[in-house]
C-alpha cells in the first residue's frame, strides 16, 4: 500500500535513530542519532494528519473547488510538528555544546575513552 | 476580576515572565537581581497555597487558555481543542512541593553559587526549571505536557552543566539530555498513537472514550517507560548519580523535585488517562517490581559510594522505589474490592511518601552543598569533624538523615508505615524487602554521619554563610511540620490527593 | 573570505532581513511565523560571520546585546499573554480582535489581509525577536568557544 510507505520509513528512521543513540560511541554520532529518531516522530505524525488528495490547510493559497474542510489536511497534527521541530533546534543545539565541552575537557569524543583520561 | 479563577495561568506564567525580566535587572545590579528573584518565588509560593487550599476543599480548577470564558471548554465541535490547564487535588500536592522546594533552592543559592558572569542566567534557567514543573503538573493537554517536558529538561540540562569547567558536570548533563531527549520523543510518539485514533490531545477528554485497542496498550507501555526513565527508576537510573553529583547543590534539590513532576506524570497517565480501562493490573505489578529494584539496587549501591553526593543521588533512586512500590501497589488493586479497604492505604503511602522524599533529599543534598561549599571536597574520606564547627548544618543533616530512615517521630516514618502495612496484605515478601532497604538507609547515612561530622576537629572552617542556612531552616521546618502532624497532613492532603488519582471519573468529569 | 564572497554576503544580507521580516509578519496568514523567519534572519547574520570571520564582526555583535532583545522577545510574549488576564478575560485573550490594530476579521476564502489575526502578529514579532536573538546567540557563543575562549 502505497499510504503506508511513510509510515515504514518512520519505522526504519525510528530503528537508525535509536541503533545509533544505543551503539555508537562518538557523541556526535549519538546527537544525529537523536535527531534520526526525532525525524521519524516528526514524519509519523505529518504521515497520520495526511487525507488523501488533501492539500494545505491555508486560507490564502486555497486552489479553487476545494471542499472546506475535508478537503485539507489536518491542521494540528502540523502544529505539533512544528512546535516539536523548535524545540528539536533546542534541545541540538545544548547536546552540540556539550559536546564540544566534553571535548575541550577530555580532547577526545569517545565516550569510552574519556574516563580513562582521566 | 477573581483571582483564583486566573490563578493555574498565573502560577506558570510569573516564573516564566521573571524568568525573561531577571538578566536585565541583573544588568543594573546584583542585589536588586536577588531580591527580585527571592520575592517571586515568596510569591509563588504564598499563591500556591492560597489556591492548593482552595483546590483541597473539593474544587476542581479548569482554565482554558484565550478562551472567552476560561472555566468552560466552549467549542463549536464540543471538543477541548484549546490549551487547558486542569487541576485537581493531586497537581496541587505536586504544585505545593515544587514550589517549596524551589523557594528552599532559590534562597540557598545567593551565596551558593559563585558570583560569575552567567548568575543571572543561573537564575533564569531556575525560574524556567519552577515554570516548566508547574507546567507539567498542571496541564490538563498531553502535548502541552511534552512541551513543559522538554522546558523542564532543558533548562535543567544547562543548570547540570553550569559548573562547566567541571568535566565532570558536563558529562552528566550529557547524559542526562540524551535520556530525556529519547523519553520526551517516546511521549511525543505515544501522543501521535492516541491523537491518530481519537483526534483528541485533553487527558480528560481521552480518558472518557479510550477503548484499550492495540495501539492504545503500545501508546501505555511507551508513556509508562519514558516516564519512569525521566523519573530515575531502576533499569534507566544510570543517568542519576551521574547528573546529580556535579550539579549545584540547589539544582540537585530541583532536581529530586522535577523526577517527582515525571512520577506525577506516570501516575496520571496510567490512573486517569487509561483509568476507565486499566482492568489487568499488569502495569500495577511492572510497578511494583520496577519500585523493589529502585528501592533494593538503589540502597545497595548508595552503601560502596564514597562521594557525598553520588551516595545520596543513589539515595534518592531508592527512594523513588518507595513511591512506585505504593502507588503500583494501589494501581495494582483498582477496581478490586481490596482496593477501598488497603489500596488506598498504599497510595496514600506513595504519595505521602513524594512530599517527605522531596524535603529530606533537597534538605540532604543542601547540607552536602554546604558540606562542598566549605570544603571544596565531595569525597567522604576527606572530611571529618564539621560537627565541631558546622553546628546548624549538622542538626539539618541530622532531621534529614532520620526522616530518611524512616525514625520514628519523623514523616518518614509515617509514610514508610502506609506502604509497610499495605504491601504486607499484598504479600509480606514486598514488606520484607521494604524494612531491609530502610535498614539499609540507615546504616549509609550512619556511615555519613561519622565520617562527615563526627571526630576530632580537622578542618578549621565556618558555618555555612546565612542565605544558605535559611535555604536550609525552611526545608527542616517543613520536615519537622509534617512530622508532628501526620494524621492531620494526611487527611487533609494526602487523602484528596489518592482519591484524586483514584477516580478518574472526577478528572474527566471536570472538562 | 575573498572580497567577492564578502561583497556578496553584505548585499544579500539586508535582502535576507527584509525576506525574513515578510515571513515573520506573514505568519497569521502563510506558512511561517516567527520561528522560522526568526531562523531566517539569523541564517543571514552566520552567513555574514562565515564571510567576514568573527574577529571583523566582534564589534556590531555581542553577547550581551543578543541576550537583551532574547529577553525583551520573552516578555512582549507574556505580556501580552497576561494583556488578556488583566482586562479579566483569559491568558493569551485575543483582545485586539475587532479593534482598529490588526483587528480586521474577513470571511471565507480570501488573499489574506495583514491587518487581521489580532494579537497573533505582535505575538509573532516577539517570538521572531526572541529567535533572531537566540539562535544568533547560540552560533556566536560556538564560535566563541572554538576560538578558545570560555
Amino acid at each position: 500500500m502505497i499510504y503506508n510507505i511513510p509510515f515504514i520509513t518512520t519505522a526504519i528512521l525510528a530503528v537508525i535513530g535509536l541503533y545509533a543513540v544505543i551503539f555508537k560511541r562518538n557523541l556526535i554520532k549519538i546527537a544525529i542519532g537523536i535527531t534520526i529518531l526525532e525525524s521519524a516522530v516528526n514524519l509519523s505524525l505529518i504521515a497520520i494528519g495526511y487525507r488523501k488528495g488533501g492539500v494545505a490547510p491555508i486560507y490564502t493559497n486555497l486552489p479553487p473547488n476545494v471542499d472546506i474542510p475535508h478537503g485539507m489536511v489536518l491542521p494540528v497534527p502540523q502544529a505539533l510538528t512544528l512546535t516539536s521541530i523548535v524545540i528539536g533546534v533546542a534541545t541540538l543545539a545544548l547536546i552540540l555544546a556539550f559536546a564540544m565541552k566534553i571535548y575541550k575537557h577530555y580532547g577526545s569524543l569517545d565516550s569510552h575513552s574519556r574516563r580513562l583520561k582521566e | 476580576m477573581n483571582i483564583m479563577l486566573h490563578m493555574p495561568a498565573l502560577l506558570i506564567v510569573l516564573p516564566l515572565l521573571a524568568a525573561f525580566v531577571t538578566p536585565l535587572i541583573d544588568k543594573l545590579s546584583r542585589k536588586a537581581r536577588n531580591a527580585f528573584v527571592i520575592a517571586i518565588v515568596v510569591i509563588e509560593e504564598i499563591m500556591m497555597l492560597f489556591f492548593a487550599f482552595h483546590i483541597f476543599s473539593g474544587n476542581i480548577a479548569i482554565y482554558t487558555m484565550g478562551s472567552s470564558e476560561p472555566t468552560k471548554l466552549v467549542t463549536e465541535a464540543a471538543v477541548p481543542i484549546r490549551i487547558v490547564l486542569e487541576v485537581d487535588a493531586m497537581s496541587a500536592f505536586m504544585g505545593i512541593i515544587s514550589a517549596t522546594v524551589a523557594m528552599a533552592a532559590a534562597i540557598y543559592s545567593i551565596s551558593f553559587v559563585e558570583e560569575s558572569k552567567g548568575k543571572g542566567k543561573f537564575y533564569t534557567l531556575l525560574l524556567i526549571m519552577l515554570a516548566g514543573m508547574i507546567g507539567m503538573e498542571f496541564t490538563g493537554d498531553l502535548f502541552n505536557m511534552f512541551v513543559f517536558l522538554e522546558i523542564l529538561s532543558i533548562s535543567s540540562c544547562a543548570l547540570i552543566a553550569y559548573r562547566n569547567s567541571d568535566g565532570n558536570a558536563v558529562e552528566g548533563a550529557f547524559k542526562y539530555m540524551v535520556v530525556s531527549n529519547i523519553a520526551a520523543l517516546l511521549v511525543l510518539f505515544s501522543i501521535a498513537l492516541l491523537y491518530s485514533q481519537y483526534d483528541l490531545l485533553n487527558i480528560a477528554a481521552l480518558s472518557k472514550v479510550i477503548s484499550y485497542t492495540e495501539l492504545d496498550k503500545v501508546a501505555l507501555v511507551l508513556l509508562v517507560t519514558s516516564f519512569a526513565m525521566k523519573a530515575g527508576s531502576v533499569p534507566m537510573h544510570y543517568w542519576v548519580p551521574d547528573g546529580y553529583s556535579p550539579a549545584p547543590a540547589s539544582i540537585t534539590a530541583m532536581l529530586v523535585s522535577a523526577t517527582q513532576a515525571s512520577l506525577y506524570a506516570l501516575f496520571r497517565v496510567s490512573f486517569t488517562l487509561y483509568g476507565k480501562v486499566i482492568t489487568a493490573s499488569y502495569i500495577g505489578v511492572f510497578l511494583i517490581i520496577l519500585g523493589l529494584l529502585s528501592m533494593f539496587i538503589g540502597v545497595t549501591m548508595a552503601l560502596s559510594q564514597k562521594d557525598i553526593k553520588r551516595l545520596m543521588a543513589y539515595h534518592s533512586v531508592s527512594q523513588t522505589g518507595y513511591m512506585l512500590l505504593g502507588v503500583g501497589i494501589g494501581l495494582y488493586l483498582l477496581n478490586t474490592s481490596d482496593f477501598n479497604t488497603y489500596g488506598i492505604k498504599a497510595m496514600e503511602g506513595g504519595i505521602f511518601h513524594i512530599i517527605n522524599n522531596a524535603m529530606y533529599k533537597g534538605l540532604l543534598f543542601l547540607t552536602a552543598g554546604a558540606i562542598f561549599y566549605r570544603l571544596k571536597t565531595r569525597n567522604l574520606n576527606e572530611m571529618g569533624g564539621l560537627a565541631h564547627s558546622m553546628k546548624y548544618t549538622t542538626l539539618f543533616f541530622i532531621i534529614g538523615a532520620l526522616a530518611i530512615a524512616g525514625i520514628p517521630p519523623f514523616n518518614g516514618f509515617a509514610s514508610k508505615l502506609l506502604i509497610y502495612e499495605a504491601a504486607y496484605r499484598v504479600s509480606p515478601i514486598l514488606s520484607i524487602v521494604a524494612m531491609i532497604v530502610s535498614i539499609l538507609t540507615l546504616a549509609s547515612f550512619v556511615k555519613v554521619f561519622h565520617s562527615a561530622f563526627m571526630g576530632a576537629k580537622i578542618y578549621e572552617v565556618e558555618e555555612a554563610p546565612k542565605s544558605m542556612l535559611i535555604g536550609m531552616a525552611i526545608l527542616a521546618a517543613v520536615i519537622i511540620i509534617l512530622s508532628i502532624f501526620p494524621g492531620l497532613v494526611v487527611d487533609k492532603i494526602v487523602a484528596p490527593a489518592a482519591h484524586a488519582l483514584a477516580n478518574w471519573q472526577v478528572y474527566a468529569g471536570g472538562v | 573570505m575573498s572580497i567577492v564572497v564578502r561583497t556578496i554576503a553584505s548585499s544579500i544580507f539586508p535582502m535576507a532581513l527584509i525576506f525574513s521580516f515578510y515571513v515573520i509578519m506573514h505568519g497569521h496568514l502563510t506558512p511561517g511565523g516567527g520561528f522560522q523567519g526568526g531562523a531566517i534572519a539569523a541564517s543571514a547574520v552566520v552567513m555574514l560571520l562565515a564571510a567576514h570571520g568573527y574577529k571583523r564582526m566582534e564589534s556590531k555583535l555581542s553577547m550581551d546585546g543578543l541576550s537583551f532583545v532574547e529577553s525583551t522577545g520573552a516578555i512582549i510574549f507574556v505580556v501580552v499573554g497576561l494583556a488578556g488576564l488583566i482586562a479579566g478575560v483569559s491568558f493569551m485573550y485575543n483582545l485586539l480582535v475587532g479593534s482598529p490594530i490588526f483587528g480586521y476579521v474577513p470571511h471565507g476564502a480570501n488573499g489574506g489581509y495583514l491587518n487581521s489575526g489580532g494579537i497573533l502578529p505582535i505575538l509573532n514579532l516577539a517570538v521572531g525577536l526572541k529567535v533572531i536573538a537566540g539562535l544568533s546567540s547560540v552560533v556566536l557563543a560556538m564560535i566563541l568557544f572554538t576560538e578558545g575562549e570560555e
